[in-house]
């Protein structure tokens, strides 16, 4: 029995030598087809059959294999089984794009889960949202939102987890980049091509007159004047 | 040997259809390169910018038919921002100059404006097929372009793509006295539908065969529809009854049990519960059945109706089906071929209805199945291991447990097991995307067993370069290699200088690749397009983390519309 895992694990500390160190010869590319490299594969010799490789199906939990020479993590599957026997593990930070859902289905299925009394008819209405300093922009789906607070979730979630929420008495509204400590004002387009403070008028007007948003350092927004200056 | 005619050769691949076949009859010589380019009549391109559309016109003349593929997968899951690429004017473009007798044309996570489809609906009288799939950039507009000019439309098809609603008319744009539709899908359009346009628009479709409308389609109107249409043999419903009102369902009822040819059927949306009854009108038919945007319908409900569809070869649905939906699934739906579990609400790592028992049951009671989307809470090897016994046909396995990193839940293992057994068992295994806690010895096996494994799908697995090596030395037949949240370094990237010549393309994000690697990588291999885009201003110094990779092969170069975040190097 011994004998067997000692030949079992040799064999596949070979097998799995074999295809770290092995190169493949460069495929000759061939316009729009996808043809397998047959030559390669001969002269690489990678015969699993013949490694007597029987790869038992157990469960694992196997701290004494040996592993290659090369960047491993720092916990050792000893280790990590360890970790794992304790309490259930803390919940996760939600991650961008996982589960794999596609942004389609997820829009529909949050559509429909926001009850059909809402706009079965009412169409989508996706504005850019550009962030100073940031490469590219995203969009939103104005009507996913019922207030402002939403929003700024939302905006939360989609360009950095720290940015906080700041409100201020005024009803002024502010992202800040926990990071660095750079502010960031909402604002937005609206149907006459001018930029206003997002947060003024109310959310439903808001969502008829946006066509942009933009949140803006706060260096660059003294242009804009909030409401109580008026 | 003698002289061969080019005609004989011609006649003969006449009856070559597959692209695979093809692509090998072209490498046979000379000759019959060029006569298989002559006449090759479907032309399928895999990556919009692996080469320039006027080279693909220059070497098929003929061509007739054009599928065209744009943004990597990962897109859908928001993993590629805005403004990426993937225009498909330039295809249409030269389309339009060199091949106005195009009959059909397909495009996948492409960016269709209007402007475009205007281009398309002038340029193209003969269109009989325009599918445009997980598509974006483009409103009712240009809807209704199509509908007017291309007069010989067979098929519509919006399938999952984002339309900007600007009105209902585009229906009404439709030919008369009649039309030659055979197919209209239009259930991701958001927005309301002319209900007379609609209705008048079936009616004077006598060849119509399946039609998919979108959510604002009532009740009364579906009724209408099948009554003129009972030769309908693909259904997608709009809304099936609010909650209070249920005035127009006898009718619908009555319509429905007419249409006898129906086999296929989708949509629902928020329709209430009480409903799924309707199904059972065509229960013994169905061999399509896709519940899954129907989040309020529950498990019993499910159970009842999916326990009368004994000819299901294709079920969709959401995870409210639960284990128990799913047993009844295994003891029913013998003839099942395709499964497809999708997450209610995506938002939440918690517990759901499916675990792993569901899948043993479905893998004992559905021999014939190939083709598997499993979405979960929980999953062990020993349920893996069963499976892969089960089921060696599959050629197609995604397990999705919905939080990320998930131990066997019996035993706290990593779930190298289970998936090892997978591609052992599964000599034909196509596309395999995996999820769970998984070590750099899911790879080993993979690269070991997987002989014939086009589509890898990792995310946040593997310990070391290790993983993405084997792979790459082992997966001979691999096309596209996906990784997100992976400990793969430039070693292993680079480990596949050779090989990404031979696939299609490769996706990297959030891994531990550099600058400087992907530098090495385009250096050593121009044949490729190295995108890097980047997430933040910063340095470009060859130490810096490359965020998100974007490999491909290409025979057209760099691209020239390439946004300011991607970086081609």
């Amino acid at each position: 029995q011994e004998d067997d895992d000692a030949a079992t694990s040799d064999a596949e500390l070979e097998t799995r030598e074999r295809l770290t160190t092995r190169a493949t010869k460069p495929v000759a590319m061939s316009a729009e087809t996808e043809r397998s490299s047959t030559e390669s594969s001969a002269a690489s010799g990678l015969d699993f059959e013949d490694t007597a490789l029987t790869l038992t199906l157990r469960l694992p939990g196997d701290p004494d294999r040996k592993r290659g020479a090369s960047s491993s993590s720092s916990c050792s599957l000893a280790d990590r089984s360890s970790l794992l026997a304790e309490a259930p593990p803390a919940p996760k930070a939600r991650v961008v794009g996982w589960p794999p859902v596609r942004s389609f289905r997820k829009n529909a299925l949050e559509n429909v889960a926001a009850g059909s009394t809402r706009a079965a008819c009412a169409p989508a209405k996706f504005v850019k949202v550009a962030v100073d300093g940031a490469p590219y922009l995203r969009k939103v789906n104005l009507r996913d939102y019922a207030g402002y607070d939403q929003l700024l979730r939302a905006l939360q979630g989609k360009f950095c987890s720290h940015f906080t929420i700041r409100k201020f008495a005024n009803d002024e509204m502010k992202l800040v980049d926990a990071v660095n400590g750079t502010e960031y004002v909402p604002t937005y387009e609206d149907k006459d091509g001018d930029w206003m403070l997002v947060g003024d008028v109310p959310w439903k007007m808001f969502e008829e007159a946006c066509q942009r948003v933009r949140l803006m350092k706060n260096s660059e927004a003294v242009n804009i004047a909030p409401r109580s200056a008026r | 040997m003698p002289y061969f005619p080019d005609e004989v050769v011609e006649h003969i691949l006449g009856f070559v259809s597959s692209h695979r076949d093809r692509d090998a009859a072209s490498l046979v010589c000379h000759v019959w390169y060029r006569i298989e380019g002559l006449t090759r009549r479907s032309v399928f391109i895999s990556n919009c910018y692996a080469v320039r559309p006027e080279r693909v016109h220059a070497r098929f003349p003929c061509l007739r038919s054009l599928t065209v593929k744009g943004k990597p997968r990962f897109a859908d899951f928001n993993l590629v921002p805005a403004g990426w690429g993937a225009s498909a004017e330039p295809w249409v473009d030269a389309c339009a100059r060199a091949c106005p007798g195009l009959e059909e044309l397909r495009l996948k996570r492409m960016v269709v404006t209007d402007g475009c489809l205007n281009h398309l609906a002038h340029s193209f009288p003969n269109l009989r097929s325009l599918v445009l799939v997980s598509c974006e950039g483009f409103s009712t507009d240009g809807l209704a372009t199509i509908a007017t000019n291309c007069r010989f439309l067979k098929e519509l098809d919006l399938q999952g793509s984002q339309v900007e609603f600007r009105g209902r008319h585009w229906l009404s744009c439709f030919p008369k006295p009649s039309t030659s539709l055979e197919s209209l899908n239009f259930a991701c359009l958001d927005g309301a539908v002319s209900a007379n346009a609609l209705e008048s628009l079936v009616a004077r479709s006598p060849n119509l065969k399946s039609l998919r409308l979108n959510r604002a389609v009532p009740t009364a109107v579906l009724a209408k529809i099948l009554t003129s249409a009972p030769k309908l043999v693909d259904l997608g419903t709009g809304l099936v009854a609010q909650s209070n009102n249920a005035g127009a369902l006898p009718s619908l009822y009555s319509a429905i049990q007419q249409c006898t040819s129906l086999n296929s059927l989708s949509g629902f949306w928020d329709s209430p519960r009480w409903i799924t009854p309707i199904i059972h009108y065509i229960c013994k038919n169905l061999t399509c059945l896709n519940l899954s945007y129907a989040p309020m319908f529950r498990t019993v409900d499910l159970i009842g109706t999916i326990h009368q569809c004994q000819n299901l070869q294709h079920l969709w649905v959401l995870d409210h089906i639960g284990d128990a939906g799913l047993k009844v699934v295994a003891s029913s739906c013998l003839e099942l071929q395709e499964l497809r579990i999708f997450p209610a609400n995506a938002n939440v790592l918690a517990s759901t209805g499916v675990t792993e028992e569901g899948l043993v049951a479905v893998s004992s009671g559905c021999r014939k199945l190939n083709s598997m989307l499993y979405s979960c809470s929980r999953m062990t090897n020993s349920a893996l291991i069963t499976v892969a016994k089960n089921c060696s046909r599959i050629t197609s396995f995604r397990l999705h447990i919905c939080l990320h990193g998930s131990v066997d839940a019996v035993t706290g293992q990593p779930l190298d097991e289970g998936f090892g057994a997978i591609v052992r068992s599964c000599k034909g295994l196509r596309r395999l995307s995996m999820s769970g806690l998984l070590t750099d010895s899911v790879f080993l096996y993979i690269g070991m067993y997987a002989e014939r494994l086009e589509t890898l799908s990792v995310a946040f697995a593997g310990d070391s370069d290790d993983g993405m090596i084997y792979v790459l030395n082992g997966c001979k037949n691999l096309r596209k290699l996906e990784i997100r949240n992976c400990p793969f370094g430039n070693t292993a990237l680079l480990a596949g200088t050779h090989r990404y010549e031979a696939m299609r393309s490769l996706w990297m994000s959030s891994c531990d690749i550099t600058l400087g690697g992907c530098r090495s990588l385009a250096a050593a291999m121009p044949g490729l397009n190295v995108e890097v885009i980047s997430q933040a201003d910063g340095g470009a110094n060859d130490a810096k983390k490359v965020e998100k990779l974007y490999v491909y092969r290409t025979l057209a170069g760099p691209r020239d519309d390439a946004p300011g975040f991607v970086s081609i190097l």
